[in-house]
């Protein structure tokens, strides 16, 4: 089916109905209820998971297939929020021209990063990438200050032209993005009983756009390109010897993945139309590459997992204060619940960094396949466990 | 006139002169054999053969065309492929997976992969792959990942993935060096195969001389950068120059 | 002319602190095949063992003052560090004030203790996994280390001065036969060039001139044979570690002066420095210091008016554009040895 794999067809399949009843499994808590902060259901942080999806899928193509470690993709990330918030300005609030304009840009700037970066490889190439992002940030700050907005940021006014559309709405505000009229950040709620439930608009443009990037993620792992791309991590040498040149393909792979940066840059802005440099800033490269590692470097789901798996705890942890922890162990004695308190303090709230850069290392030491090792080993314990039991069975059976 | 034409080839490295004067013919389906002790410039000569060294002067040309100045991809898709003295394979790859590369390189060129359709519609590709690791027995290896594999079995993966691309001419570089004698002797026995099998031409570079013998058609002894003598197995042996050049290694 | 000298030695400071840290990197990258994104890390640490030390010297009881009165005539109450207790007010008032230069002293058995730990437990579970897992643990680290800083010592930087006598600025314009004012040059400045060129010349001279930097250098250039011949090279690395986090950290040190030590710093000076790595070569010691202070001085360069008036931005850039054109035209850098790392 679609031309994938039975396997493949299943995983679409799960991903495409976790994002469309997203707004129902991440929000299992009713509304009043005490536990209703730990909800995701909400649009904003739902549109951040699957842009953020978006991000990681594309950067997996290129980190978890060639191998090639980019310290630098929030500059792509960063690009496509500039181009779109600049189709915004001058040409219509419609979010469809914002997109292409924002992959194009992307997808050029990663032929010229790339062309340059590819001509080394292991930490030279990381250092070159992350040079290049360091300096489109710097530059975004200072000497492009005219397209960027420098530290304030590019946003729109009212007096911007928007040829096809309007400068401002009738009642003199500024207009808002939509697509073909259907806006971005317009929503329906869904009571039922003590739930509600919140279906955006700008969740689903991103939504369906994540899962048309996954789509596209799962042909391009099971071509004879995705393969090649793994022989390159795996052997170049061997590579060159059998015929192919491994340039061409790793320049791909890279311009690929940059726009898809590009266009998860571009949807930010479609959701909120502002960009602004410190998206480019390395340590939103390295939170890439935490997406990618933590959910699983090389694996079709892995990214998105880990993307939506940091992306809600950043949301949650920040969001827990003393007083929400005081909460939930105050049935302790009152010595005992300071002392829990203290310690849970410096890893919630402000502190979420410290959990992230905590989980980043237990990963890489313990888990460097990510989640979905995990969950593979943890499903291969629950399965070998009952196969002990009916050793009888299995031995009169033929082996597969 | 033979596939492979070395003509007065000449190569130094600063004040070394690693070859000098080579001229080497390589005739259609036989087994040439490349021999001389250590530091005879075997190496440099291959080197020279799959565009990882360019020569200073002279020509060597396959089929006809110049090979001079080609990337080793594009040598790869005149015809010659290689084998290397350590296996190089994919080893992240399934064994099956590093049959289809050779397949698809040979197929769609150096540039023209597919981006979109899938590896699992190729069954004509795969059927290919699957006769060719017959031939070499290692079918039930299929899904193995191959760096987990012996080293025996990763020098058969590689001579099968050279093989699938029914190279025009097959380069083996030292294929036993390192080995112990039963694996030699494997080895030995897996070329026989493939050379009874099917037309295959081949240019061994080789230290060992048990396996030359057992293997060539034809055999030609470098010493010190230049050929001494080129001749059938059996005139070899005895030859005087060839047991001068060997005195102190095979003496 | 006057103003291209200021220009060296503004670029001094900074390039001394590049030096520094890449040197560092360089060590730990060239005997344990490690690349370390925690070491910008160690570098911050140095600088906050400094404010901690000046924060346990300004200890304080409060003692009421009987002879000074507040406004509305109560006796004063004031602060009384213990160091004054302990010493004098005079004597303690003045280790006080030298802080910074006491906290070498107390910062190199810590900086000692925090690599050795560092090494033992994490870093040599690493030593024959991928280079990308090696940047990915440590940079985890690194933000580890600096979240913990963060929660500690506030996300603020923390002014941190030098001992009165250093706080003023030498003309040197003058000494120079310029006018006056023409190059003004803080003293602490030329402390810390100074102080770097120690260090510089203290671990080059331990490289050189002692049995263990013997092994050391063969460990750099072959580590198997080294380990062959029966060297236990592992215990030496760890003291290399060890003593690569401590020149970082005396490096962090001797800089709170020059910038408020703020928990983010050490990832500032990290990208900049293995830029720097990067251009002296990876593993050559005297590359890492040479691009350095090259580098330090291109930047300072790059920031004069009149460049910036033909190059628009190009101080923000120089940096990473000269990286990217010695990556491509000599990929091993200034001094870096062939086959370094190529694939």
């Amino acid at each position: 089916m679609f031309g994938l794999g039975k396997k493949d067809v299943t995983l679409f399949l799960i991903v495409a109905v976790m994002a469309l009843f997203a707004p129902f499994i991440l929000n299992p808590f009713p509304t009043d209820s005490g536990l209703a902060q730990f909800n995701a259901g909400y649009p904003d942080l739902m549109q951040r998971f699957v842009i953020f999806g978006i991000l990681a899928i594309g950067f997996n193509i290129l980190f978890g297939l060639t191998g090639y470690l980019s310290f630098g993709h929030a500059a792509f990330l960063g690009v496509g929020s500039y181009a779109a918030v600049w189709m915004f300005k001058l040409l219509s609030m419609n979010v469809l021209p914002a997109i292409v304009l924002s992959m194009v840009v992307s997808g050029l700037f990663a032929v010229v990063i790339g062309y340059v970066s590819l001509r080394r490889s292991g930490i030279y190439f990381s250092i070159l990438t992350l040079a290049f992002a360091q300096m489109s940030y710097n530059l975004a700050y200072s000497v492009l200050t005219p397209v960027t907005n420098g530290e304030t940021g590019l946003q729109i006014t009212l007096d911007d032209p928007r040829v096809l559309g309007q400068s401002a709405t009738a009642d003199g505000g500024i207009p808002v993005t939509n697509l073909f009229g259907l806006e971005m950040r317009s929503f329906e709620t869904l009571d039922i009983g003590p739930w509600a439930f919140q279906f955006s608009v700008g969740y689903y443009v991103a939504a369906v756009i994540m899962l048309i990037s996954f789509y596209l993620a799962i042909r391009i792992f099971r071509s004879p390109f995705g393969m090649t791309l793994r022989a390159i991590r795996s052997n170049q040498n061997r590579l060159y010897y059998t015929g192919l040149n491994a340039r061409p393909y790793t320049l791909a792979a890279f311009v690929i993945s940059g726009m898809y940066a590009g266009l998860a840059g571009g949807l930010l802005a479609c959701m909120d139309p502002l960009a602004g440099a410190e998206r480019m800033q390395w340590t939103a490269s390295g939170e890439v590459v935490l997406m990618t590692i933590l959910g699983g470097a090389g694996t079709l789901i892995g990214p998105v997992l880990g993307a939506g798996f940091i992306k809600y705890f950043e949301n949650i942890f920040s969001k827990i204060n003393d007083q929400v922890v005081h909460g939930w162990v105050s049935f302790l004695p009152d010595g005992l619940e300071d002392f829990v308190v203290a310690l849970i303090h410096p890893f919630v709230g402000k502190g979420w960094h410290l959990t992230l850069g905590l989980m980043f290392m237990l990963i890489v030491i313990f888990l460097p396949g990510g989640l979905v090792e995990g969950g593979q080993r943890i499903a291969r314990r629950l399965r070998r466990r009952p196969a002990e039991e009916p050793a009888k069975s299995a031995s009169t059976e033929p082996a597969e | 006139m033979g596939i492979l034409e070395v003509k007065d080839v000449n190569k130094r490295f600063g004040g070394l002169k690693a070859l000098t004067d080579v001229n080497l013919s390589v005739t259609e389906n036989t087994v040439h054999a490349i021999i001389g002790p250590n530091g005879a410039g075997k190496s440099t000569l291959l080197n020279c053969l799959v565009g990882k060294l360019i020569p200073d002067t002279g020509s060597v040309m396959f089929d006809g065309h110049s090979v001079l100045g080609r990337k080793p991809f594009e040598i790869n898709q005149m015809g010659i492929s290689r084998v290397f003295q350590t296996p190089e394979i994919f080893g992240d790859l399934t064994v099956m997976e590093n049959m289809m590369i050779p397949l698809f390189a040979r197929r769609d060129g150096a540039y023209r992969l597919h981006a979109f359709r899938s590896v699992a519609s190729e069954a004509e590709l795969r059927e290919r792959a699957e006769a060719m690791l017959e031939d070499v027995n290692m079918l039930d290896k299929r899904n193995m990942h191959s760096a987990s594999m012996s080293r025996g079995d990763k020098r058969r993966l590689e001579m099968a993935m050279c093989l699938v691309q029914e190279p025009r001419l097959l380069l083996l570089d030292e294929p036993t060096a390192g080995m112990a004698r039963a694996d030699t002797n494997n080895t030995i026995d897996l070329l026989k195969e493939i050379k009874a099998k099917r037309d295959i031409t081949m240019a061994i570079i080789e230290h060992d001389m048990h396996v030359v013998f057992s293997l060539a058609d034809r055999i030609t002894v470098l010493a010190q950068g230049t050929p001494l003598v080129e001749d059938v197995p059996e005139n070899i042996k005895g030859h005087p120059k060839v047991q001068e050049a060997y005195l102190g290694e095979h003496a | 002319m006057d103003a291209i000298i200021l220009q060296i030695l503004n670029g001094l400071d900074k390039g001394s602190a590049y030096a520094l840290i890449a040197l560092g990197l360089t060590l730990i990258f060239g005997t344990l095949g490690v690349v370390n994104f925690a070491h910008g890390a160690l570098f911050m640490i140095g600088a906050f063992c400094a404010v901690t030390l000046n924060r346990l010297l300004t200890l304080s009881h409060q003692v009421v003052d009987e002879t000074r009165t507040d406004f509305l005539g109560n006796p004063l109450k004031v602060d009384i560090p213990y160091v004054q207790d302990l010493f004098g007010e005079a004597a303690g008032a003045t280790i006080i004030d030298w802080s910074v230069p006491l906290a070498i002293l107390f910062s190199i058995p810590v900086m000692i203790v925090i690599g050795v730990v560092m090494e033992r437990g994490l870093i040599k579970h690493f030593y024959k996994r991928p280079h990308a897992d090696q940047i990915l643990v440590t940079f985890g680290l690194a933000i580890v280390l600096q979240e913990i800083i963060k929660q500690l010592f506030g996300a603020n930087p923390i002014p941190t001065p030098a001992p009165e006598v250093f706080r003023g600025s030498l003309d040197f314009g003058v000494m120079l036969g310029f006018d006056p004012n023409a190059i003004i040059y803080p003293y602490w400045r030329l402390v810390y060039f100074a102080f770097a060129a120690i260090i510089i010349g203290a671990v080059f001279a331990f490289l050189q001139f002692t049995t263990f930097g013997m092994v050391v250098r063969a460990g750099m250039a072959d580590r198997e044979t080294v380990g062959l011949l029966g060297i236990n090279i592992d215990r030496r690395f760890t003291i290399m570690f060890g003593l690569a986090a401590a020149v970082a950290g005396l490096a962090g040190v001797m800089y709170a002066p020059i910038n408020s030590p703020n928990y983010h710093m050490g990832m500032d000076f990290l990208v900049l420095s293995f830029v720097v790595v990067v251009v002296g070569g990876m593993g050559s010691l005297p590359g890492a210091v040479l691009a350095g202070f090259l580098l330090g001085i291109l930047e300072s360069f790059a920031s004069m008016n009149e460049i910036k008036a033909i190059l628009p931005g190009i101080d923000q850039i120089i940096i990473y554009l000269v990286a990217i054109i010695i990556l491509l035209t000599r990929p091993r850098g200034l001094m870096g040895r062939k086959g370094v790392m190529e694939d």
